[in-house]
C-alpha cells in the first residue's frame, strides 16, 4: 500500500510527523555504536567466559560455545576489545545522555514512559501481535508494549553505563560497585544487560520487518503516511488539541508553511497531564 | 487523546521527502563505513590503533582525577582469603634465578643505586592486606598479602626526590617482564612491596622473595620478583602496554 503511494503522483495523502529529527539521529548513531560495544565486549568477555545457564554441574547453555567464538574470530583479542570498548564507551554515553536530556526537555518522554494503563494494555498488544486476539487499544505514538520496551531499554542503557563504570574503575567507584553487589556481581549484571540488549534487538528487528516500510520510513524520513486501518486514532481537526511537536528540530525547515506537517504549538511546552493521559 | 495532527500533502511531496531522507541516510551510512575502515587501517602505536591509543591516554587523564589516597580497594577479613591462589602469569620467572643472592636495587639516580636486603625490608612496618585481586582477563580472587607500603619504604630510605618523578619502573631479574607505574598509584596507601602471602613467605611462583601488590591496578601491573625500581618522568617500558593494553590499567 505504501509502495503504491510512492508511485501515484497526484493524489493527496494524509501524513503525520512521527519521529523528530533529533530522535532519528540519536537512534541511528546509537545503533552502530552499540554494535561496536557489544562486539568489543565479546572480545573482552572471552578472556574469562565463565557464565552459563544451568544448575549444579548441569549446563543448559554455555556463554559461549567454542564454535560460536571461532565463527566470529573472537579468541585472543582482549587488548583489541578493550581498546575499542573504552573509546566507544564515550560515544555511547554521550549520545545516550543527550538523548535522555532531549526526551525530558522536549516533552517527548510523555510518549515513551508507560502510563497507568500501559501494563494492562501491553498484554493486549502481545496477544494481538501473536495473532491470538484482534484489535488494539487506541494509542498515541507508541502502544503500551512499545512504551514498556522502549523505556526499559533506556533504563538498560543507564544500567550498562553504571555496571560498566563499576567494573572499569572498581576502586575509584567503590561505592557504586558495592551498591551493585560487588565487583563480580557488577560484571555479571553488565553481561546480562548485554544479553538483554541483543534479545531486544532481535524482537525489535522482527517487529520492524513485520510493521513494514511505512513504519521504517518513519525512523528515517520522520513521517508516516496514515493508513485507513492505522491503529493510531485521530481527533477531528476542529477539536482543540495539544500537539506533539519538537519544532526547533524540524527536519525540513525550508518547506512552505502550508506544507508543514505539524504546526508549532506554543501550548505544547505546557502540556497538561490530563491532555496526554485521558481521553482514550 | 492523540498528540499528533494529521496533515495532507501530495504523493509527489511524500516521494520527494522520502527520497531526500534516504539519500542522506545512505550517505551517512557510507560515511560511517568509511570512518570504520579508516580507523581499522590506522597505524598501531604500542600494539593499539593510534586513534584508540590517543583516547586511552586521554582516559588516563580523566580517571586519574578520581585516583585518591582516600579511595581504597575494598578489604576483607582474613578468613575470606582463598587458600589456592591463582597465578596470573609467569613471564619473567626464569628457572635460573638464585634467591640466595637476591637484593633489591633502587636506582635513585644514574650511578647511584641503593641496595636493600629482604631482611631490611622485613624490618620496616608491616602492612597486611586482604583484597579482591583483579586480573585484566576478568576474573578476581580475594587474597591475603603482607609487606611494606611503598610510601613507607620511600620515607624510610629518603626517596623524597625520586617520588617527585612521574613514574616508577619495575623489572624482573631476567629483564623479561617490566612495568611502569604512575607515582600517585605507586604511593597509594595500599601499594605494597610484598613478601608474604597467606601469612607465609611468598611461594616461588608468586614472586619470591619480593613482589609488587598494587590494588589500584589490574594484575598485569603486580610485578612478581622485583629486581630493581627506577624513577623517571617519561613512561618506563611496560610489557603489556607494548602488546596493546592500556598503560594506566588503573582500577
Amino acid at each position: 500500500m505504501s509502495l503504491q503511494s510512492f508511485f501515484i503522483f497526484s493524489s493527496m495523502k494524509k501524513i503525520i510527523k512521527k519521529h523528530p529529527l533529533a530522535i532519528r539521529w540519536f537512534h541511528w548513531i546509537n545503533f552502530p555504536v552499540l554494535a561496536v560495544m557489544i562486539w568489543s565486549g565479546l572480545l573482552i568477555y572471552w578472556a574469562n567466559g565463565v557464565y552459563r545457564l544451568g544448575w549444579g554441574d548441569k549446563t543448559v547453555l554455555k556463554f559461549f560455545p567454542d564454535s560460536f567464538y571461532k565463527a566470529l574470530h573472537i579468541p585472543y583479542h582482549l587488548a583489541e576489545g578493550m581498546s575499542f570498548h573504552f573509546v566507544f564507551m564515550w560515544l555511547f554515553a554521550i549520545n545516550g545522555f543527550i538523548y535522555f536530556l532531549y526526551l525530558i526537555f522536549s516533552g517527548e518522554w510523555r510518549l515513551i514512559v508507560p502510563n497507568k494503563k500501559s501494563f494492562k494494555e501491553a498484554w493486549q498488544v502481545v496477544l494481538h501481535d501473536l495473532h491470538i486476539k484482534k484489535g488494539l487499544p487506541p494509542q498515541k505514538k507508541y502502544n503500551a508494549a512499545q512504551r514498556i520496551a522502549y523505556t526499559g531499554v533506556i533504563i538498560m542503557g543507564l544500567g550498562s553505563l553504571l555496571t560498566g563504570l563499576s567494573i572499569y574503575k572498581p576502586v575509584q567507584f567503590n561505592f557504586l560497585a558495592n551498591l551493585l553487589g560487588g565487583y563480580e556481581w557488577a560484571r555479571a549484571e553488565h553481561f546480562i544487560l548485554t544479553i538483554l540488549f541483543t534479545l531486544f534487538f532481535l524482537v525489535h528487528i522482527t517487529q520492524v520487518i513485520i510493521a513494514g516500510w511505512n513504519n521504517f520510513r518513519g525512523m528515517v524520513a520522520g513521517f508516516e503516511v496514515v493508513q485507513p486501518l492505522s491503529p493510531i486514532v485521530f481527533l477531528p481537526p476542529e477539536e482543540k488539541i495539544i500537539e506533539h511537536t519538537s519544532e526547533p528540530l524540524s527536519p525540513l525547515p525550508s518547506l512552505p508553511p502550508e506544507e508543514k506537517i505539524i504546526e508549532p504549538g506554543s501550548e505544547s511546552t505546557e502540556l497538561k497531564e490530563n491532555d496526554t493521559i485521558q481521553g482514550t | 487523546m492523540i498528540p499528533y495532527k494529521e496533515h495532507e500533502i501530495s504523493s509527489k511531496e511524500i516521494r520527494n521527502r522520502t527520497l531526500i531522507s534516504f539519500l542522506v541516510f545512505v550517505l551517512l551510512l557510507v560515511l560511517a563505513i568509511t570512518l570504520w575502515k579508516w580507523l581499522n587501517h590506522q597505524p598501531q602505536e604500542q600494539g593499539a590503533l593510534k586513534p584508540l591509543r590517543k583516547v586511552l591516554n586521554y582516559n588516563e587523564d580523566v580517571f586519574n582525577n578520581f585516583l585518591s589516597n582516600n579511595h581504597l580497594a575494598k578489604t576483607f577479613p582474613v578468613s575470606s582469603a582463598v587458600k589456592k591462589v591463582r597465578v596470573n602469569g609467569n613471564i619473567g620467572m626464569s628457572k635460573d634465578f638464585d634467591p640466595t643472592t637476591w637484593k633489591l636495587k633502587v636506582i635513585k639516580n644514574p650511578g647511584d643505586t641503593l641496595i636493600v636486603t629482604i631482611d631490611e625490608i622485613k624490618s620496616l612496618p608491616k602492612t597486611d592486606l586482604v583484597f579482591d585481586f583483579k586480573c585484566i582477563e576478568g576474573w578476581s580472587q580475594v587474597t591475603h598479602w603482607a609487606g611494606v607500603t611503598f610510601a613507607d619504604f620511600a620515607k624510610k630510605y629518603g626517596l623524597s626526590e625520586q617520588i617527585q618523578k612521574k613514574y616508577a619502573g619495575l623489572i624482573t631479574p631476567d629483564k623479561r617482564y617490566y612495568v611502569g607505574i604512575d607515582m600517585p598509584s605507586m604511593l597509594h596507601p595500599q601499594t605494597l612491596l610484598c613478601y608474604e602471602m597467606n601469612g607465609k613467605p611468598l611461594p616461588m611462583n608468586q614472586g619470591y622473595p619480593l613482589r609488587l601488590i598494587i590494588p589500584v591496578k589490574y594484575g598485569i601491573k603486580h610485578l612478581k620478583r622485583i629486581a630493581s625500581i627506577s624513577f623517571s618522568n617519561e613512561r618506563p617500558p611496560d610489557y603489556w602496554y607494548e602488546r596493546g593494553y592500556d598503560y594506566y590499567s588503573g582500577l
